[in-house]
């Protein structure tokens, strides 16, 4: 027991687990995992031919780490940086490094104020933003969503509830405050 | 082409995007046959990773067949089948060159403390991922390899990374004969986990969830001894009393930033954003151990700070590991544990959704509808 030197046991033995889980102790040598060691200096087992990488073409300035000596070789491209949100991107990578918390708080800014502004541009084009469908939510009604919860002891039921709410207070703020411009300009012109 | 693109937290939709070209002369272009939603992928649906730009395409579990290749590839040619490793890595930097794939210099200017990860946010490197029609695999000649004629897609789809980090996982505990392990999180990594501790000789596997379903799922899958902490005043103490109050010898955070067991944690991590992640099951796992132990960590958090017992690991004398999975250094093991009938990946999945339900498919997976375990995609092109 825990209180004396011998490990406890446990019920089953070996030669029981082998038995009865297939493939028990096929890895059983701890030196011979495919992770260990952890390093394993073998620059060609990867199949590279290069010893450093071409570069790949740098079609806008590409923001990068301050913890960097220079743009990596190959980066992705998925989406530059754009309006205030992009602004507040470059600054984030500018000026601080990523130890600071500066840097981190100001990417999930501009995260927000580029959901924000994507939502409102999206009502300028023809396929404006729609949170039904692009929450999924329908799902709740074509995948049991009350049966996946009714008589489950589940930890997230505290919670979820917060979920509509976080999802829909922008849309509900953004309703509320079109609706008082349209009736201060509507107020105004009949006065 | 095809491709779910992100819209904001907890919104996403399918749009026309333009197919990706080359890039670099090592890059293919993939054409996706199946792809997969993984846990990881809901702290970027909620909002929780820094730098998740609207427009950008998730996804960094997906197979496919090549369908263009740059000028200087040499190991793909067109109409090869591959699988992708969830990690973009270049092969000869620092890292590379002593199989830390996961941790590539080379490949993500907005980060050094994270590799190049698919669809994974700019804070990994800012590469489009693999819930689309087609994708751009960058060092086609290092990342990519042939998918073995006897492998089920479906099979392989999963080695891209939840098989091969649950099975990173187990091996990052250091499992010797006999140990007691004990895995939080009854997700897909956290059932591979569970599942290679045997293979690495452990006596016992004890997996810890709140979803009953997902524990059924453990015990049949990976043969495990089960408990809903949601059923337990204290799930630590009753780990204790089954353990002679000694704890397990390993443990493995299999849950990550979205860790449920503890509502301020939650809720401060999850929905106001004021940590990088919840690290519950992490504390957990902390606690659980035995004096000297090891503590694995699989979830995934964000770069900002978390609330972990640190002080509690350091009296301990505990050993924490962790790191993204080097993917590729796990296949040729993991392909001899499917081909010897010891794995098979996809009995975990629970559902194939078309690419143009994605929108649907998150909200199953997050909200945990209808016995959600691992939601695959299945691309129109498919």
């Amino acid at each position: 027991m825990t209180y004396t030197p011998e490990k406890p046991k446990t019920a089953e033995s070996s030669e029981a687990l082998r038995a009865r889980i297939p493939g028990w102790g096929a890895d059983l040598d701890p030196a011979d995992r495919p992770s260990v060691p952890r390093e394993r200096f073998d620059p060609t087992f990867s199949g590279a031919w290069w010893e450093f990488p071409e570069r790949q073409p740098e079609k806008w300035p590409r923001e990068r780490s301050i913890e960097h000596k220079f743009l990596t070789p190959v980066f992705g491209t998925a989406c530059p940086p754009k309006g205030v949100s992009g602004a507040i991107r470059k600054l984030a990578y500018r000026r601080y490094s990523e130890g600071r918390a500066a840097h981190w708080l100001l990417l999930m800014a501009a995260d927000r104020v580029d959901a924000a502004g994507s939502t409102l541009r999206s009502f300028l084009t023809t396929r404006p933003d729609n949170p039904l469908t692009e929450t999924g939510v329908l799902s709740e009604i074509s995948h049991h969503g009350l049966a996946s919860r009714r008589g489950e002891n589940r930890a997230d039921l505290r919670h979820q509830p917060l979920d509509p709410i976080i999802v829909a207070a922008p849309w509900v703020l953004a309703g509320g405050l079109a609706f008082a411009l349209a009736r201060r300009v509507v107020r105004r012109r009949r006065a | 082409m095809r491709a779910m693109v992100y819209r904001g937290p907890y919104r996403v939709r399918v749009e026309e995007k333009d197919r990706p070209a080359i890039e670099h002369p090592n890059d293919a272009i993939v054409r996706v046959t199946r792809a997969a939603i993984c846990g990881s992928d809901l702290h970027l649906y909620h909002g929780m990773m820094p730098d998740t730009r609207v427009g950008m395409t998730f996804g960094h579990e997906f197979v496919g067949v090549v369908d263009e290749v740059g000028p200087s590839v040499q190991n793909l040619k067109v109409g090869d089948r591959v699988m992708v490793p969830f990690n973009v890595f270049c092969g000869t930097c620092y890292f590379c060159a002593r199989g830390l794939y996961s941790n590539c210099h080379n490949v993500n200017p907005n980060a050094t403390a994270v590799g190049g990860i698919y669809g994974y946010s700019h804070t990994s490197g800012g590469y489009d991922g693999g819930q689309s029609e087609f994708v751009r695999v960058p060092f086609a000649d290092v990342g990519p390899s042939l998918i073995p004629e006897w492998m089920d897609e479906d099979d392989a789809v999963l080695l891209t990374d939840a098989l091969a980090t649950g099975y990173f996982g187990a091996q990052l505990g250091d499992i010797v004969e006999g140990d007691v392990v004990v895995v939080f999180g009854a997700g897909p990594v956290g059932l591979y986990a569970a599942k290679s501790a045997w293979l690495m000789g452990a006596g016992r596997v004890i997996v810890i969830d709140h979803l009953d379903y997902r524990l059924a799922k453990a015990a049949e899958f990976a043969h495990a001894e089960t408990y809903n902490f949601a059923e337990y005043d204290d799930i630590i103490v009753h780990l204790k009393k089954i353990t002679e109050y000694l704890g397990a010898d390993v443990t493995i955070d299999a849950v990550g930033a979205e860790a449920d067991g503890n509502f301020l944690q939650h809720v401060t991590a999850a929905k106001l954003k004021l940590q990088g992640g919840s690290p519950v099951a992490l504390n957990w796992a902390i606690d659980a151990v035995r004096k000297g132990g090891t503590v694995s960590v699989m979830g995934a958090y964000g770069p900002l700070f978390s609330a972990v017992k640190f002080g509690d690991a350091m009296n301990k004398g505990l050993t924490l590991r962790m790191n993204q999975c080097p993917v590729k250094r796990q296949w040729p093991r993991l392909f001899e544990h499917i081909k010897n009938g010891y794995l098979k990946p996809s009995d975990i999945v629970t559902h194939r959704i078309p690419l143009e339900h994605i929108a649907e498919g998150y909200h199953i997976f997050s909200a945990k509808l209808d016995g959600c375990i691992k939601p695959l995609i299945v691309p129109n092109a498919a």
